[in-house]
């Protein structure tokens, strides 16, 4: 039996492909009843049934969001919620759908988490180049107003709510929060150094949560089924469901959501209606461009948080699996992702403002058979000023992890393809794309 | 002065935090972030110019010199590289390189891997391109039968 979606997410942007952000839509489909119920709750309770459902953040790090929010200093006045809708992650392509497709979810699960918070100003902070989503979601928030869903004395209920809809303007770095506290204040968008976190002194040196569009995107459903109903699902301390976004040479990539625990050869082959040219696969990328990568006998791996990153030091990351066929070639696709991060790297660190910048030379020279023997020790001994010990969790000299992240795939060219790096060393590139 | 500056400092509890929205509304009224814009920015926040400078020059959607009317983004990052995004930049480069209407820039994962390989003009998103597709589509957009986003993406036209 092939594996299918547990919608809980993605529910009313499936049934209603062609209006699921008009008001409309969301009216017809239970919209804000999640909300009205959470303001009949006690504001402890709401982060209770979020605790119940073992909730993680799904924007890469996968905190529990619970826990995360517990760590927000009592009777601190103001605070913040900040929403990450900056996804820039190579081949993550889910939070942008959720904008697009299905704002008012969005806001709703604002308002949830603002209320069992304390917040009464969240913020938005939607990627420079999702400009239809940043209209529909400012349209959206505009429209929850106009019906008295939100702002003042919010569905009724005597608590204040503005929710500030933010655009960035072009920089990955802006996905790590601190970067991203100091882009909304107007700056450059460099990491912060932590202490003081965030919980602590972060938007305007105040308290502040920062979550993920999908996890706040999960609370209406999660108080709809309940936090234990949300937490019977999945596997080990990966619960509930996840949007996978599928790529590569994948016959039909998209955004599927999966009860967890599911393997990638399920996600592959009964979603992703199997690989697309040549097999077996070649290798994949299991969580976005920072992960270590992974090969074809690793596709019976379930998709849980902790074993993959435990057991293969790889990460489920943000949630995007990018796989190759036999004619794809791993030393471009590690130079194309060292360009990247060399590009994005904002040059506060050393050791990633210059060692982006020395990974993407040296695999350039080899992708063009300039380079030497030694070149892949030489990478190596780049990337392990960058992450000590090469190895997923990442140690880091760096504040965030954008430099180690650079070093994954040099060292997944290293455990898998140092054939291939030895003969673009003598060869120069490979025909095949 | 910037025309919608009053209501977007009023969206955050500091000023400072509306000078990326300001710069938007340079760009969009002026085609790209020119140095009179920064200067306005500065006036409306309270700082110099060379500190709008400072922070506008680390974010790549902050244009400082002309651009063509259309900036045709190409993706070229991983999943698009492997379905045709570089002939794809390749091509549309090639084929514009004298244009002064159109700009066309190579720019990383744009998340619209389900649709690779995509391009956006004036980030207005087009999926499952040929070199022969998308250069209908920029020529549809040059000759009015498709009306384009502003500079900064803003819409003209419902989309």
């Amino acid at each position: 039996m092939p594996a299918t979606e547990t919608r809980i997410v993605t529910q009313r942007l499936r049934e209603r492909p062609d209006d699921s952000w008009t008001l409309a839509a969301v009216r017809e489909t239970g919209g804000y009843e999640s909300l009205r119920k959470a303001l009949t709750m006690d504001p402890a309770a709401i982060a209770e049934e979020v605790k119940a459902s073992g909730l993680r953040g799904r924007g890469g790090a996968g905190f529990p969001t619970a826990t995360k929010w517990s760590f927000l200093p009592a009777g601190v006045e103001p605070r913040y919620l900040v929403v990450n809708s900056d996804e820039a992650e190579p081949s993550t392509f889910k939070d942008r759908m959720l904008i697009e497709r299905d704002p008012h979810q969005l806001v709703e699960g604002i308002a949830i988490a603002s209320f069992a918070l304390g917040v009464h100003h969240a913020f938005v902070y939607v990627r420079g180049e999702f400009a239809k989503g940043a209209e529909r979601l400012t349209k959206a928030v505009a429209e929850a107003r106009a019906e008295g869903l939100i702002g003042p004395d919010m569905c009724g209920s005597g608590f204040d709510l503005e929710i500030t809809v933010h655009r960035g303007a072009g920089a990955y770095i802006c996905g790590e929060e601190t970067a991203l506290l100091n882009s909304l204040e107007g700056d450059r968008g460099m990491p912060r150094i932590r202490p003081p976190f965030p919980a602590i002194a972060g938007l305007y040196a105040k308290p502040t949560v920062v979550n993920n569009v999908e996890t706040i995107s999960t609370l209406p459903g999660i108080i709809r089924m309940g936090g234990e109903a949300y937490g019977a699902m999945g596997v080990e301390r990966s619960r509930g469901t996840r949007i996978f976004s599928l790529s590569g040479n994948v016959n039909r990539p998209g955004n599927y959501e999966l009860e967890l625990g599911l393997t990638f050869r399920q996600l592959l082959d009964d979603f992703g209606g199997g690989l697309k040219g040549p097999g077996p696969v070649k290798f994949f990328i299991p969580g976005g461009a920072s992960s270590q990568w992974l090969v074809d006998e690793h596709l019976d791996v379930p998709l849980d948080m902790d074993l993959v990153t435990q057991k293969y030091g790889v990460m489920l990351g943000s949630g995007a699996v990018m796989v190759y066929n036999q004619d794809a070639c791993p030393v471009r696709v590690a130079l194309r992702l060292a360009k990247f991060f060399a590009h994005e790297s904002c040059g506060k660190c050393t050791p990633c403002r210059e060692g982006t910048g020395w990974i993407q030379k040296v695999l350039y020279r080899i992708e063009h058979g300039e380079g030497r023997d030694t070149d892949l020790d030489l990478l190596l001994d780049v990337g392990d000023n960058i992450c000590p010990g090469l190895n997923a969790p990442f140690s880091q000299t760096t504040i965030c992890p954008l430099g180690p992240s650079a070093v994954s795939a040099v060292v997944s060219l290293n455990k898998y393809f140092r054939d291939d790096v030895l003969r673009h060393v003598k060869e120069g590139p490979c025909r095949a794309a | 002065m910037i025309e919608k500056a009053e209501e977007i400092l009023a969206r955050y509890p500091s000023k400072r935090s509306a000078l990326m929205p300001l710069l938007y509304e340079v760009a969009e009224r002026d085609g790209y972030v020119t140095e009179a814009g920064m200067a306005e920015v500065a006036d409306h926040i309270g700082l110099t110019p060379a500190e709008v400078l400072g922070v506008c020059s680390f974010y790549s959607m902050f244009k400082r010199s002309p651009q063509g009317k259309l900036l045709v983004s190409v993706c070229t990052s991983v999943s698009c590289m492997v379905n045709g995004g570089e002939e794809l930049y390749a091509h549309l480069r090639e084929r514009y390189r004298d244009d002064p209407d159109v700009t066309v820039e190579e720019v990383e994962c744009l998340a619209a891997d389900d649709g690779a390989p995509v391009m956006q003009v004036n980030y207005e998103f087009h999926e499952r391109l040929t070199p022969e597709s998308a250069e209908r589509i920029v020529e549809d957009y040059k000759a009015g039968r498709l009306t384009p986003r502003g500079p900064s993406g803003v819409s003209r036209a419902g989309h």
